[in-house]
C-alpha cells in the first residue's frame, strides 16, 4: 500500500512540469476562451458584463465567422488534394534506383527548410504586380480579391511539398518487395502495379498526410499577414486572422467565440488524426 | 553493349533512364526556381534589376554585401538572438518535459494513468491558434509581453514529445529494464544510464521537430509582441515587404539568411527529420 502510494507519488512528480504547462497554456485558456465568450468587455478591457450564450448565436452566425470560415475552407480546399498529388507525383518520380538519386530526394525535401514567412517572401518576389514573374495576366494576383487566395495559397503548396514528399516517399518504401515482385510476375505494368499494389498499400499514409495538411490550412496565418494583410477587401482574411484581430480588449468576447468555433473544428480533425496515428503504431508492435 | 544478347532491351532501357532523368531534373527546376528567383533578387542591385529588360532570371549588378548589410539594418542581428535565444528554451524545456512525462507513462505504475494520458494528448486538439485569445490575454495581466518569458512559456511542453518518446521508451527490451533492476539501478540512473542513450534516435528526431516549430513559429510572437525590439527573425520578415522597392534586396537577404539555420540543422540530421516526419505515419 505504501510502496504502491511512493510509485504514484514518483509518477505524478515526472508528470507535474507537463501538466503544469498544459493546464496553464492549454487547459485553462479552453475553459477561458467558452467563459469569455459569455461576456462582453469594455473598450480596455477593465469591465465585462454577461450577455450569455446569445454572443454564440450572433457571432457563429455572423457574416465574419461564417465568411472567415469560408475563405479557410477555400485554402484548404486550394492545398490539400493538390498538395497530396503533387507528394505522389514527387515520391514515385524519386522512388528508384539512379545514381544520384539522393540529390533529387534532397532537393524535393528541402521546401520543408522555409518557414510560412520565409516562403511569403519567396512567394512576394515572384508575384510582386510590378516585377513579379507569376503576377498577371497569370491567375495569381494579390492586388484582385478574386484571385488573392490563390496565390497565397500558392505559397502554401509549394511549402508544403518537402513535408509530403518526405512522408508519401516513405510510404511508398515501406511496401514490401515481395508485392511489387509478384504483380510483376503476373504480367502487369509499372503503371497498372502502382495502382493495384502500391497506391493501396500507402492509402493509410495518405489519409495522415491528408489530415496533417488539412490542420496547417486551419491554421493558415503567416503568409496571409505577410502578403496580403487579409487584403485586398478583406479577400483573404481567414479565421486565424480574424481571430488575431480580435485580441483587443473591446473584441475578446467575440474573438473567444470565434476560438472556440475554430477548436470544434479542429479538433474534429485532430481525433481522426489521432486516431489514425495510434492505429498506425499499434500495427507494429 | 551491342554484343549483348540482350541489346535492344537495354537499349531501351537507356532511354527509360535518361526519361527519368530529364523528368526528376524539370521537378527540381520548378521547385528551386522560386528559391532561384530570390537568391537573384537579393543579389542584384534592385534598381538595376527592375530596369533591365525582361528583368532577368539572373543577377545582375551583384551586390554581395547585401548580407551583412541585412544583418546591420533593421536589427535583424537582435532578431537573430531574440529567435535563437527563444528556440533554445523552448527545444531544452520540451526535451526534458517531455522526457520525464514519457518516463512516467512508460515504466513506473501510478493511479489515472491512461487518464492522464489522455489528458496529455489531448493538449493537441488546442493548438495555439485556438488558445491565442486567452492565452495572449493571460501574458498581459503577467507583463510578459515584448518578453522572453512570453515569447517562450505556451510551449515547454509538447503531446507530440510525450508520444513520441514514451513509444520508443516501450521498446525498449525487457531484458534490459530487469538486467537494471537487478543491479539496483533507481528510476533516474535508469533514464540518464539505460532509457535515454538507448531512444537516442527517436529524442534526436523529436529534437529537430521542436527546433523547426519553435524558430518557425509566427502567430505567437506576432500576437505578444508589439515592440519592434522583442520581434523574432521571422517577425521582422513582415517588414520586408512592405519595404521600398530600392531596398526590396535587404528584406529578401534577410529571408535567406532566416532560412539557414534550418537548412543546417536539416543538413546535418536528415536521417532524423525524415525518422520524426514519419513517425507514425509509415508502419514499420
Amino acid at each position: 500500500m505504501i510502496a504502491r502510494l511512493r510509485r504514484s507519488l514518483a509518477g505524478y512528480g515526472l508528470l507535474a512540469p507537463a501538466l503544469l504547462i498544459f493546464v496553464a497554456f492549454s487547459f485553462y485558456p479552453l475553459w477561458r476562451i467558452i467563459w469569455l465568450g459569455l461576456h462582453q468587455q469594455n473598450r480596455a478591457g477593465t469591465a465585462q458584463r454577461w450577455v450569455g450564450p446569445s454572443q454564440y448565436v450572433d457571432v457563429l452566425t455572423g457574416d465574419d465567422f461564417r465568411e472567415g470560415l469560408w475563405i479557410t475552407t477555400q485554402f484548404v480546399l486550394l492545398t490539400v488534394p493538390l498538395g497530396v498529388v503533387l507528394g505522389i507525383l514527387l515520391a514515385v518520380a524519386a522512388n528508384r534506383r539512379l545514381k544520384g538519386i539522393k540529390v533529387f530526394q534532397v532537393i524535393f525535401s528541402s521546401t520543408i527548410a522555409s518557414s510560412s514567412a520565409v516562403t511569403a517572401v519567396i512567394f512576394f518576389v515572384l508575384l510582386q504586380p510590378s516585377v513579379g514573374y507569376l503576377s498577371d495576366p497569370w491567375i495569381f494576383d494579390l492586388l484582385d480579391p478574386d484571385r488573392a487566395i490563390y496565390a497565397v495559397a500558392l505559397t502554401g503548396v509549394w511549402q508544403n511539398l518537402g513535408l509530403t514528399f518526405i512522408i508519401t516517399l516513405a510510404g511508398l518504401q515501406a511496401v514490401p518487395e515481395e508485392l511489387l515482385e509478384a504483380s510483376r510476375l503476373d504480367g502487369f505494368g509499372s503503371v497498372r502495379t502502382f495502382f493495384r499494389v502500391s497506391l493501396p498499400m500507402i492509402t493509410p499514409t495518405l489519409l495522415f498526410l491528408s489530415v496533417a495538411l488539412t490542420v496547417f490550412g486551419l491554421q493558415a496565418f503567416a503568409q496571409i499577414d505577410v502578403l496580403t494583410d487579409g487584403g485586398p477587401a478583406r479577400s483573404t482574411e481567414v479565421l486565424v486572422y480574424k481571430i488575431f484581430n480580435a485580441t483587443e480588449p473591446r473584441r475578446l468576447g467575440e474573438g473567444s467565440v470565434m476560438s472556440v468555433g475554430l477548436f470544434v473544428v479542429t479538433a474534429l480533425v485532430a481525433a481522426a488524426q489521432f486516431r489514425i496515428l495510434e492505429r498506425r503504431v499499434h500495427y507494429g508492435d | 553493349m551491342a554484343t549483348d544478347v540482350d541489346g535492344r532491351r537495354r537499349d531501351l532501357g537507356w532511354i527509360r533512364t535518361a526519361g527519368w532523368y530529364t523528368l526528376l531534373t524539370a521537378l527540381s527546376v520548378v521547385i528551386l526556381f522560386p528559391v532561384w528567383m530570390t537568391i537573384v533578387r537579393a543579389l542584384s542591385n534592385p534598381v538595376t534589376w527592375s530596369f533591365e529588360r525582361g528583368q532577368p532570371p539572373y543577377p545582375v549588378d551583384v551586390e554581395w554585401n547585401v548580407f551583412s548589410r541585412a544583418f546591420n539594418e533593421a536589427n535583424f542581428d537582435r532578431q537573430f538572438v531574440i529567435s535563437a535565444v527563444a528556440t533554445t528554451i523552448i527545444v531544452g524545456a520540451q526535451l526534458f518535459t517531455s522526457v520525464l512525462a514519457a518516463y512516467a507513462f512508460a515504466f513506473v505504475d501510478f493511479r489515472f494513468k491512461k487518464l492522464l494520458f489522455a489528458v496529455c494528448m489531448a493538449t493537441l486538439m488546442l493548438p495555439i491558434e485556438v488558445t491565442l485569445v486567452a492565452n495572449s490575454r493571460t501574458i498581459r495581466e503577467l507583463e510578459w509581453t515584448n518578453s522572453i518569458q512570453g515569447l517562450t512559456a505556451p510551449f515547454l511542453a509538447s503531446a507530440l514529445g510525450i508520444f513520441l518518446l514514451r513509444q520508443g521508451f516501450l521498446g525498449i527490451p525487457r531484458d534490459l529494464r530487469d538486467a537494471a533492476a537487478l543491479d539496483g539501478f533507481g528510476h533516474l540512473r535508469f533514464l540518464w544510464r539505460v532509457a535515454i542513450p538507448v531512444t537516442r534516435p527517436v529524442i534526436a528526431a523529436f529534437t529537430v521537430l521542436a527546433f523547426l516549430g519553435a524558430w518557425n513559429s509566427y502567430l505567437w510572437p506576432r500576437a505578444i509582441t508589439d515592440d519592434a525590439e522583442w520581434n523574432t527573425v521571422q517577425i521582422g520578415l513582415r517588414a520586408a515587404t512592405n519595404a521600398n522597392p530600392d531596398s526590396l534586396n535587404v528584406g529578401v537577404a534577410a529571408a535567406l539568411i532566416a532560412a539557414l539555420p534550418v537548412l543546417l540543422i536539416l543538413a546535418f540530421f536528415q536521417r532524423h527529420i525524415v525518422r520524426g516526419l514519419t513517425a507514425g505515419a509509415v508502419k514499420g
